[in-house]
């Protein structure tokens, strides 16, 4: 048992499955000498090698296309996009060709692939380097989507979506890379399309994804103290949705809020609130609430990037005032 | 095997590298028959509606297809573009399945889910065939460095046309590869015009591809796009040095499409006179003028083109008796479990 960080579970969970399995291979931008610009890859060019880790020019679609081609005759490459909101230069890999090509050749080809890509905002870093892009990797059929909230989740996430054999959009939070916990030695290995529950409650199901995860787990705690007792369930993965965890935890409340940093439209929240409306409608006992960033470019300035991403505050008030009107 | 690297071949006809054997030159005749037939069989059942949505014909340009086809080897990788039927078909894949695919059945090569733009048979090499311009460029990149990770010594050939060369994915594959050193062939058919408009008006050099070659230190190439034995041969050269580990290579190979974009185009916009040259520049009659030069018979060459006639009209009957697809096909295939499954 070890104290690992956030950004050294990347490279323990890649780690874990270089040494298993020749066929990984990882490439990226500045992720083999120098570790990464977030050093979540720390360590990994020393143990593999420069032709298993190896550097890329500022060639995002090279990057991708590189990774699908290596996918589709037989490796499992993992591929860096340095930050979430560089995907719309390499979109086009992503969603026409990464996401179709299985679908449109009948099942004769497989991409066993991993897209990891520093994602979120709360670093101040202004509008092209924060934003949360969580909803737009959801809503291609074909690609499936991984969220961690913490080290341990991180690890065994990141070697569940190298085993996995389709497409995973590995979306590390860049606000959680300095967190740390206890994480077991040897091999770990976790399931894809598993939601956690993180605390039990009788009164609210509080649903988040990565860096609201421990927002939710603070805000629960507040609210505890204010009389209000709420289930926290960390979503984990988007696509495969882990909707039955969901549906039991908010089914036993009657009310689901969802804390979502992604833009508001179209976030993953409104997917979750409309299958919640239409399987247990009669099991709730309000409204159902969304919690997110509001419909806006992230601003740079400390202040006001802190009023746009859901606050420890402003879950607290949000849940505290419908839980009593 | 000439490797100058400063050696510039401009619409010349390459005769250096291996030679072919005129029984070899015979099925290459009849490779390229097979294409003008079945693509001209296409349009025809596109007039007759059995072929819905679009097609792109690579009628006039198949001596690129044939010529690197039989450069290539069992176990190379062909991508392709959304004009594919010809590269597809190239390879050995039979026609009933292409014709059946463009055609919307479920004896198609993909059971009529991928449909005349991207023909696809992986047990062929055949690795697809993209309809984003430039996008299978990295795609490409990516198969020729698993080639080079696993010590196969295959080849990765990606032919795209002369519009692809402005477009960002190009510039980053052609970098990426030559850094890499990766065992990949692009090839530019450049057949002068994009969709509705002349390359030259919209590329700021003039030969589209081979004058972006000594961006990333390659050797600026260009090739008679309508001769199969020249295209034979600079794809041979082309092919042995990416598998030497030599990395890659550009070719222009400048060609013509007799027919217009694609099916909704009559290509209208390009001069008579133009037209005319290339009519009579076609490739399929060059061809059979120079293998009866070269000791072959009429009666062969007729023999050639009566047993691909026949074969299309067969393929064409299968194609035709082929099912619609069965509606379970609609939710397979999202995923590598084969299924569409995205929720509990």
């Amino acid at each position: 048992m070890a104290q690992l960080t956030f950004r050294e579970a990347i490279a323990r969970g890649i780690a874990q499955e270089m040494r298993r399995d020749e066929k990984v291979v990882f490439l990226g931008e500045d992720i083999a000498a120098a570790g990464g610009v977030f050093k979540g890859t720390v360590g990994l060019y020393e143990e593999f090698g420069g032709v298993r880790v190896r550097d890329t020019p500022i060639s995002e679609q090279a990057i991708l296309g590189a990774a699908m081609g290596a996918a589709m005759t037989g490796l499992r490459p993992i591929a860096e996009i340095m930050f979430a909101d560089f995907f719309a230069v390499c979109w086009d890999l992503v969603v026409n060709e990464i996401a179709k090509s299985r679908y449109m050749t009948n099942g004769q080809m497989t991409f066993p692939l991993v897209i990891r890509s520093g994602n979120g905002g709360g670093l101040r870093f202004g509008a092209q380097h924060s934003q949360s892009v969580e909803n737009w990797a959801m809503m291609i059929p074909g690609l499936k989507v991984v969220v961690p909230s913490n080290a341990l989740d991180v690890v065994g996430l990141m070697a569940a979506s190298i085993r996995d054999n389709d497409p995973v959009i590995f979306l590390e939070e860049k606000a959680l890379y300095a967190s740390k916990m206890e994480v077991p030695d040897g091999e770990i290995l976790d399931t894809l399309g598993t939601a956690k529950v993180l605390r039990q409650g009788t009164d609210a199901t509080l649903v988040a994804l990565g860096n609201m995860v421990p927002r939710a787990l603070e805000a629960a705690e507040e609210l505890a103290s204010r009389g209000i007792s709420c289930t926290v369930v960390d979503v984990r993965s988007l696509v495969p949705l882990d909707t039955q965890t969901i549906l039991r935890e908010v089914s036993a409340t009657g009310r689901l809020f969802t804390i979502e940093e992604n833009p508001r439209l179209c976030g993953w929240g409104g997917e979750l609130a409309s299958i919640v409306a239409d399987e247990i409608f009669y099991d709730l006992d309000g409204p159902l609430v969304r919690i997110t960033t509001p419909h806006i470019p992230l601003p740079a300035a400390d202040v006001l990037e802190d009023m746009a991403i859901p606050s420890v505050e402003r879950i607290v008030e949000t849940v505290f005032r419908s839980m009593n009107s | 095997m000439a490797k100058d690297k400063k050696e510039k071949k401009k619409d010349s006809t390459v005769t250096d590298g291996p030679t072919l054997t005129l029984e070899e030159k015979l099925d290459m005749y009849r490779v390229q028959v097979e294409l003008r037939q079945f693509e001209k069989r296409a349009y025809d059942l596109f007039l007759e509606n059995f072929v819905k949505g679009t097609s792109h014909l690579s009628i006039g340009q198949e001596a690129i297809a044939a010529g690197f086809a039989a450069a290539m080897r069992k176990d190379d990788w062909t991508f392709a573009t959304y004009r594919g039927h010809a590269h597809t078909l190239a390879r050995g894949v039979p026609m009933t399945p292409v014709l059946a695919e463009l055609m919307g059945r479920e004896n198609g090569l993909m059971a009529g889910k991928g449909g005349s733009m991207h023909l696809t048979s992986v047990e062929h090499g055949v690795m697809g065939s993209y309809a984003i311009i430039g996008a299978h460029l990295p795609i490409a990149c990516g198969a020729a460095w698993s080639a080079q990770y696993r010590g196969t010594e295959q080849v990765a050939v990606c032919f795209f046309g002369d519009g692809t060369v402005n477009i960002g994915a190009f510039h980053e594959a052609l970098n990426f590869a030559a850094i890499w050193k990766l065992p990949v062939v692009f090839v530019c058919e450049n057949n002068l015009w994009m969709e509705y408009t002349r390359t030259s008006e919209v590329t700021a050099v003039e030969n589209p591809a081979a004058d972006r070659a000594s961006a990333y230190g390659l050797e600026s190439i260009i090739v008679d796009g309508n001769d199969a034995d020249a295209v034979y041969s600079v794809a041979s050269r082309a092919i042995a040095r990416a598998r030497a580990g030599e990395g890659p290579s550009l070719i222009e190979a400048t060609t013509y499409r007799h027919f217009g974009h694609s099916r909704a185009d009559p290509g209208k916009y390009r001069p008579d006179a133009e037209v005319a040259e290339w009519l009579a520049k076609d490739p399929i009659p060059r061809y059979h003028q120079r293998l009866i030069k070269e000791g072959a018979t009429e009666q062969q060459l007729v023999a050639i083109e009566k047993a691909v006639s026949v074969a299309v009209d067969l393929a064409t009957e299968e194609a035709k008796a082929g099912k619609a697809p069965s509606p379970e096909l609609l939710m397979k295939d999202v995923w590598a479990d084969g299924g569409a499954q995205w929720r509990n």
